[in-house]
């Protein structure tokens, strides 16, 4: 990783090493707040800033960071960046927040910020750690907006809260699918979005079976 | 890179410190504008219910406080009695905190809203037109599938007609019971009785489509697939609307005004 360029650190979170497609990171808060546009690019936001924040923290702290002690330094810092983020959200985009509600504070769990204080800011300077951050948050944002415009368009007919097809229960022609209001849309989409990916870059399949994976949706089991 | 204990004990408390520092502050901080918004939030839900603001409209902030102060008068009442609380103080009263709060409620009559506990005072609203009142709005709440829904009725003038209903918070699931927010289905509230001849609370969602406001003024549409919404609300209707809710409330007001 030492010598990684920057450019590359920028650009491999989007398709080459994306923390939901190949990571299978943060899939909870994908679920969860993807039903509408406008509250998954307000979560984008505030995970990409958080994650780019905490980056940059514990890289400059790093070299101070007691061995025994960094995962509770970690989550300490990336908890108080989390607290300040909602409460800013509050103040200033105070409807989006309400319909955000806890997925805001659980940021917190999203293993992407913390996956990425671990395994790449402990090791890198500052610099390095903010553009790592920077891009892996809109790696995920990326995801995020793709599974949200097509759960947004064809479960409530409207992209951005902007009505594209008129649905019915409005006076239009277009039947809502429900079924994209659900959780488990978003799991087929991001599904879809791995396959899609992996078609694209066929080195990515992997040869064994990934126990990470797995772990992270029991850690995560509230798929609400 | 191995640190002695003292190292790390002092590196623990300064991390501590710092982040208690920069969380404290921006709570702080931010505060001012966050109550601004919860206020703001609930004069736009007052207006969409009054039936002054449409549904999802964008309006500025100083229309919405504008409208709200011109239109609205807003009132502390004792929930029990009726009679209106002038020891509270309105702009930082939450019925909901206060709902909460052993020291400011009471525990509830058995209901079949599942409403637990009861607040001591409750926030109402009268609607103003050229100084005349236009509507009476109330706050209701209740259990619905998954969680409880929070809303705002209207009363016309006569206590008992209608004006409208709006659920600003709740977790139905979205297409069924979360139909709840369609305006259509909220469009057909306006104009039905709340209350039978003998004054006894009466409306509710019945199942299946509800006839025209003339011949079946006491129903409203039932939600599709969501049954258990449909009776929830009902439920959370006639409770708040009942003796337990704003029954001593409305029985004043109808004593006043001579109805």
């Amino acid at each position: 990783m030492a010598d990684l360029t920057t450019r590359e650190a920028f650009i491999d979170p989007f398709f080459n090493n994306n923390p939901i497609s190949l990571q299978a990171l943060g899939i909870c808060s994908a679920l969860a707040v993807t039903t509408k546009m406008s509250t998954a690019l307000v979560m984008c936001a505030a995970v990409t800033a958080v994650t780019a924040l905490s980056n940059v923290s514990i890289s400059l702290l790093r070299k101070k960071i007691p061995d025994s002690i960094r995962i509770i330094v970690q989550l300490t810092v990336i908890a108080s960046l989390v607290i300040v983020t909602d409460q800013i959200l509050k103040a200033f985009v105070y409807d989006t927040a309400k319909e955000l509600s806890v997925f805001v504070g659980l940021i917190i769990t999203n293993c992407i910020v913390m996956g990425r204080a671990e395994a790449f800011a402990m090791q890198n300077p500052p610099k390095m750690a903010f553009i790592d951050g920077l891009a892996n948050g809109l790696g995920y944002s990326v995801v995020l907006m793709a599974v949200a415009l097509f759960r947004e368009l064809f479960g409530s007919g409207s992209v951005f809260g902007y009505s594209v097809l008129q649905p019915v229960n409005q006076g239009g022609w277009y039947v809502p699918n429900g079924l994209m209001l659900l959780a488990p849309a978003a799991f087929f989409l991001i599904g879809c979005f791995i396959w899609a990916v992996r078609a694209w870059k066929p080195e990515q399949i992997e040869e064994e079976f990934h126990i990470g994976a797995l772990l992270e949706l029991s850690n995560e089991g509230h798929l609400r | 890179m191995q640190h002695s204990t003292r190292y790390i004990v002092g590196f623990a408390i300064t991390i501590c410190l710092v982040c208690a520092l920069l969380v404290a502050s921006a709570a702080v901080g931010l505060r001012d504008l966050q109550e601004a918004n919860i206020l703001l939030d609930r004069q736009k839900k007052v207006l969409t219910v009054a039936g002054l603001m449409k549904d999802g409209a964008k309006l500025s902030r100083e229309e919405i406080v504008a409208t709200f102060e011109t239109n609205i008068v807003q009132k502390v009442i004792d929930l029990k009695s009726g009679v209106a609380n002038d020891a509270v103080n309105v702009a930082a009263f939450n019925q909901q905190k206060a709902a909460k709060d052993p020291a400011t409620s009471f525990v509830a009559p058995t209901n079949a809203s599942k409403v637990r506990r009861l607040p001591n005072n409750a926030l109402v609203f009268d609607v103003m037109e050229d100084d005349r009142l236009k509507a009476l709005i109330l706050p209701i709440e209740g259990y619905g599938l998954w969680g409880t829904l929070y809303g705002y009725i209207a009363l016309a003038p006569d206590a008992r007609t209608i004006v409208g209903i709006t659920f600003y918070r709740h977790k139905e699931t979205p297409g069924l019971g979360g139909e709840v927010d369609n305006p259509r289905w909220k469009a057909q509230w306006p104009g039905r009785l709340a209350f039978d001849d003998r004054g006894n609370p009466a409306i509710g969602v019945r199942k299946g489509v509800a006839g025209s406001v003339e011949e079946d003024p006491y129903n409203v549409d039932g939600l599709s697939g969501a049954t258990i919404t449909s009776r929830g609300v009902t439920a959370l209707v006639r409770f708040w609307l009942g003796e337990n809710g704003f029954g001593p409330y409305l029985a004043n007001y109808r004593a006043k005004a001579r109805i």
